[in-house]
């Protein structure tokens, strides 16, 4: 089935408005992604009608409102093909995640002189973490690099890990390059020295089916508010036998099994892991866009994207001065570029007044922009309800940012 | 000393006003930005020597590099930056400053920038480098205020 773009546009109302006097062309969509009618009115009508704490009160709206929180975590559950509901931890976001697990897992497994391997092409929220722990707990990270058109160098695995390996935490999609990373590949490898894999999920759930049992894949974290969810709102998923192990990465209300001040035992999995009162009005409307685009079905909608993608490269490969970075396959629609001669910041301000809305600089990944030496890239992320159009007045708006500056 | 600069010198107000009406003309932000990249010509450029990290305002989306020196009771500012437009706008706060008593420039209220519609690019989540320039220029006019005043 081929999506409808013009029908899907009309589900998001944002997309409908202006800025400068100028139809919004929403091109940063790897920042974060506008929202469905269904998850604007579910947040809505929870606020309105049913908000309540969960897991506390006997009265009816605390009940109703505990179990959709419950049903949230089996609709995630379901989306990322998890085997338990309770391997589906709420947490505040990818970075919260990530944040949780290097703590957790950092207590009960990094000592002295162990190591981390992350890769070159990671988000700063994949990287500092692990440096915080490697500081705590005087340990070391190693780094997987890529190639210059944007592929990870995977065979550098078989150097790198040693029997002082203790986690690998990678990107999946990278927020830069676009490039699909080989996860099951170095999952696989991993294993056979039985070390646990991270995947940083956060610009691939959104873009492509991700079946965390097939992946086999001991960690996966996401972000609710880039796969057309809230904010403030993301998930850990981790194999049973791994969340049982860790610690909790925080303490409060919820959490606890018995309390005194000599001794607390945990809550079971997962609410081990989920402190004080969670973003439940959060949970609830990041399972309303799961919903969604599992209604619109990840494959015609990376389809879609795909499509944008080949016609995006094409049509700014044309130019013939514009640089893209991350041109290796697989890719996911996220373009990165510069323009011959000018600044990103200043081809974003131009792109800004004509409408157009783009990301230009670092995009958190330093270490990505010191490979190849630059101080940034504009980077067009493309969702499910971009058009070709849009891709045109991308263009446009390149030869107009050209014959200004370059 | 002071006499003879307010003689000879526009006032920072004057400088200002008169920026203010020079955009006035352009209703359409392209041209706008046109004009910004014809200043962004007459900053007065640090001499390259002194691009150094001692000199460099480091903002996330651009670079500024900003020298000051202190020649009879004024300081005299040059600068560079990596993007047009942000060295358009800088050659603008230095013509407004420039030349000017530390005095002056530190209570100096920059109204000119919210008047020609650029404040957005002064916010602190642009983090081009301006913001932190301004706060720069400022504290370079406090040193010299204070280095003077104890002799």
């Amino acid at each position: 089935m081929k999506i409808n773009v013009n029908t899907i546009r009309n589900d998001f109302p944002l997309l409908q408005r202006q800025v400068y006097n100028k139809p919004l062309i929403y091109l940063d969509n790897g920042a974060t992604t506008q929202k469905p009618v269904s998850v604007i009115n579910c947040i809505h009508d929870f606020h309105r009608f049913k908000n309540s704490s969960i897991h506390r009160g006997v009265h009816y709206l605390s009940e109703q409102a505990t179990e959709e929180y419950e049903n949230a975590r089996k609709t995630v559950q379901q989306f990322l093909n998890a085997a338990h509901p309770h391997e589906i931890v709420f947490t505040a976001g990818t970075t919260g995640s990530v944040n949780g697990i290097a703590f957790s897992f950092g207590e009960r497994y990094i000592g002295e002189g162990d190591e981390i391997i992350i890769s070159e092409m990671e988000h700063h929220a994949n990287i500092v973490p692990w440096q915080i722990l490697c500081e705590r707990k005087k340990a070391s990270l190693k780094i997987i690099p890529f190639s210059d058109d944007g592929l990870l160098q995977t065979k550098e695995l078989d150097r790198l890990i040693t029997p002082k390996t203790r986690l690998i935490s990678v990107i999946h999609i990278s927020n830069v390059l676009g490039t699909i990373n080989p996860v099951e590949e170095i999952i696989r490898k991993a294993h056979t020295f039985n070390i646990p894999v991270l995947v940083d999920g956060a610009q691939s759930v959104q873009h492509a089916s991700v079946d965390v049992q097939k992946m086999d894949c001991d960690f996966f974290v996401f972000s609710g508010h880039k796969i057309y969810g809230p904010t403030g709102i993301g998930i850990l998923y981790g194999k049973e036998k791994w969340l049982q192990e860790l610690p909790p990465f925080q303490g409060g209300g919820d959490m606890v099994d018995i309390v005194t001040f000599e001794k607390t035992t945990y809550n079971r999995l997962p609410f081990k892991f989920e402190a004080g009162t969670p973003n439940y009005i959060g949970a609830i409307g990041l399972a309303e866009a799961l919903k969604y685009v599992s209604s619109l079905g990840m494959n015609n909608i990376m389809a879609h994207e795909h499509q944008l993608l080949d016609y995006g490269m094409s049509r700014l490969n044309e130019l013939g001065y514009v640089k893209i970075y991350g041109t290796a396959r697989p890719k996911s629609s996220i373009l990165s570029f510069n323009i011959k001669g000018v600044h990103p910041y200043d081809a974003g301000m131009v792109m800004d007044k004509m409408g157009i809305a783009v990301r230009t600089g670092t995009h958190c990944a330093q270490p990505v922009m010191q490979h190849y030496g630059i101080e940034g890239t504009i980077r067009a992320s493309l969702a499910l309800y971009n058009t070709a159009e849009e891709i045109d007045a991308l263009v446009e708006s390149v030869k107009k940012v050209k014959t200004m500056f370059g | 000393m002071l006499i003879v600069n307010t003689l000879y010198v526009k006032n920072i107000r004057d400088i200002q006003e008169e920026i203010i009406a020079e955009f006035e003309v352009y209703d359409d932000w392209m041209d706008k930005y046109n004009y910004l990249i014809e200043l962004s010509r007459n900053l007065p450029l640090i001499d390259p020597n002194l691009k150094i990290k001692e000199n460099l305002i480091n903002g996330c989306q651009s670079k500024v590099w900003l020298n000051a020196e202190y020649q009879n009771g004024t300081i005299h500012f040059t600068a560079d930056s990596d993007a047009i437009i942000t060295k358009g706008i800088v050659s603008l706060l230095i013509r407004v400053l420039s030349g000017h008593t530390p005095e002056e420039i530190i209570h100096t209220d920059l109204y000119f920038i919210d008047r020609i519609g650029l404040r957005q690019n002064l916010s602190p989540t642009r983090s081009n480098g301006l913001l932190s320039m301004i706060k720069q220029i400022k504290l370079y006019a406090l040193a010299y205020q204070t280095k003077f005043s104890e002799k």
